[in-house]
């Protein structure tokens, strides 16, 4: 039915575009750390632009372990509220939804996240993608990994455990 | 407290870009161990509902923190650089308080030193978080 209706395809798209903005606006860190996110389809891909104040050590010089350890966990975060959101869209596509900008969203929360340092960080862009391993009634895990010239290079990976808002406790993914 | 050590350990946090645009602060640095603190910032907000600031700045303070007590450690040579970091958010850090990071390195072996740390806010009794890992030892 209305499915394959282009014009309706369209909106459905806009929605999803909307709903990600709100949710990456929303959160003073990520304009802060200049982290921003690129959808193509369900796929999400987590960008941060280079600033000098992501260096850690300027010797080499290098990205700052902190600042690589936060664009993963914000990584890992917007997928999994991304993820949330999605599924509600999809599941009433044809009902307005009620994510708007000025929308707060109710966010995961860490409990814990480990990163491997593989690599240095070089100053200049980099990248991220989370996949969601698991997410259950009580918690998530992800698993994030981050490149910058080459996407086999992975110069730094991370496992994160979350707790999930009630609203997304509803089904094992 | 050794001055020397005092000194190299303020100049060392002058010169981490990363660590002044987050405002960190030494508080204190000894021998293997350091203190650094780091102001509530609204532009540190990760969740806007409570006002509760971003995991990832806890992170980057734990980060700087252990990697400075390593350096400040008698058998540690040179810089280091992080190898393995775990942190354990035990719970969201008030709104508007300052965050508190105690790091202790407490084993130095040829190529690795092993650090834990603490993350307090106002109330002393409960850490906000810790943290566990692993910094390359010897010259970078």
């Amino acid at each position: 039915m209305a499915k394959s209706c282009p014009k309706h395809a369209h909106a459905l798209k806009q929605k999803k575009n909307e709903a990600l903005a709100v949710v990456v606006h929303s959160i003073p860190y990520l304009h802060f750390m200049g982290i921003s996110f690129d959808r193509r389809g369900d796929d999400l891909t987590a960008i941060i632009r280079y600033h000098d104040s992501l260096i850690g050590n300027p010797s080499l010089p290098a990205l700052h372990g902190g600042a690589i350890a936060a664009f993963l966990e914000s990584s890992a975060l917007i997928e999994l509220s991304w993820r949330a959101l999605l599924k509600k869209i999809e599941a009433s596509p044809l009902v307005p939804h009620d994510i708007k900008p000025g929308t707060q969203v109710e966010m995961p929360k860490t409990i814990d996240f480990t990163v491997d340092y593989l690599r240095t960080g070089l100053p200049r862009d980099a990248y991220a993608r989370a996949s969601v391993r698991r997410s259950g009634r009580r918690y998530a895990s992800v698993f994030v990994e981050a490149w910058q010239d080459k996407r086999s290079r992975i110069f730094a990976q991370a496992t994160g455990h979350f707790l999930v808002p009630s609203t997304e406790l509803d089904e094992e993914t | 407290m050794n001055l020397d050590r005092t000194a190299k350990a303020f100049q060392f946090m002058e010169a981490i870009p990363h660590a002044k645009l987050l405002g960190i602060w030494f508080e204190a640095i000894g021998k293997g161990t350091a203190e650094m603190h780091m102001k509530y910032d609204r532009r540190f907000i990760g969740d806007p509902i409570t006002g509760v600031i971003h995991g990832g700045a806890v992170f980057a303070l734990l980060d700087t923190c252990c990697g400075a007590a390593v350096i400040s450690h008698p058998e540690q040579k040179g810089l280091t650089a992080t190898i393995d970091l775990r942190v354990d958010y035990m719970r969201s850090a008030n709104p508007g308080d300052t965050i508190r990071a105690q790091a202790t390195c407490y084993n130095v072996t040829h190529s690795v030193s092993f650090v834990r740390a603490v993350a307090l806010d106002n109330d002393n009794d409960r850490p906000v978080a810790t943290a566990a890992g692993a910094f390359v030892s010897g010259n970078l």
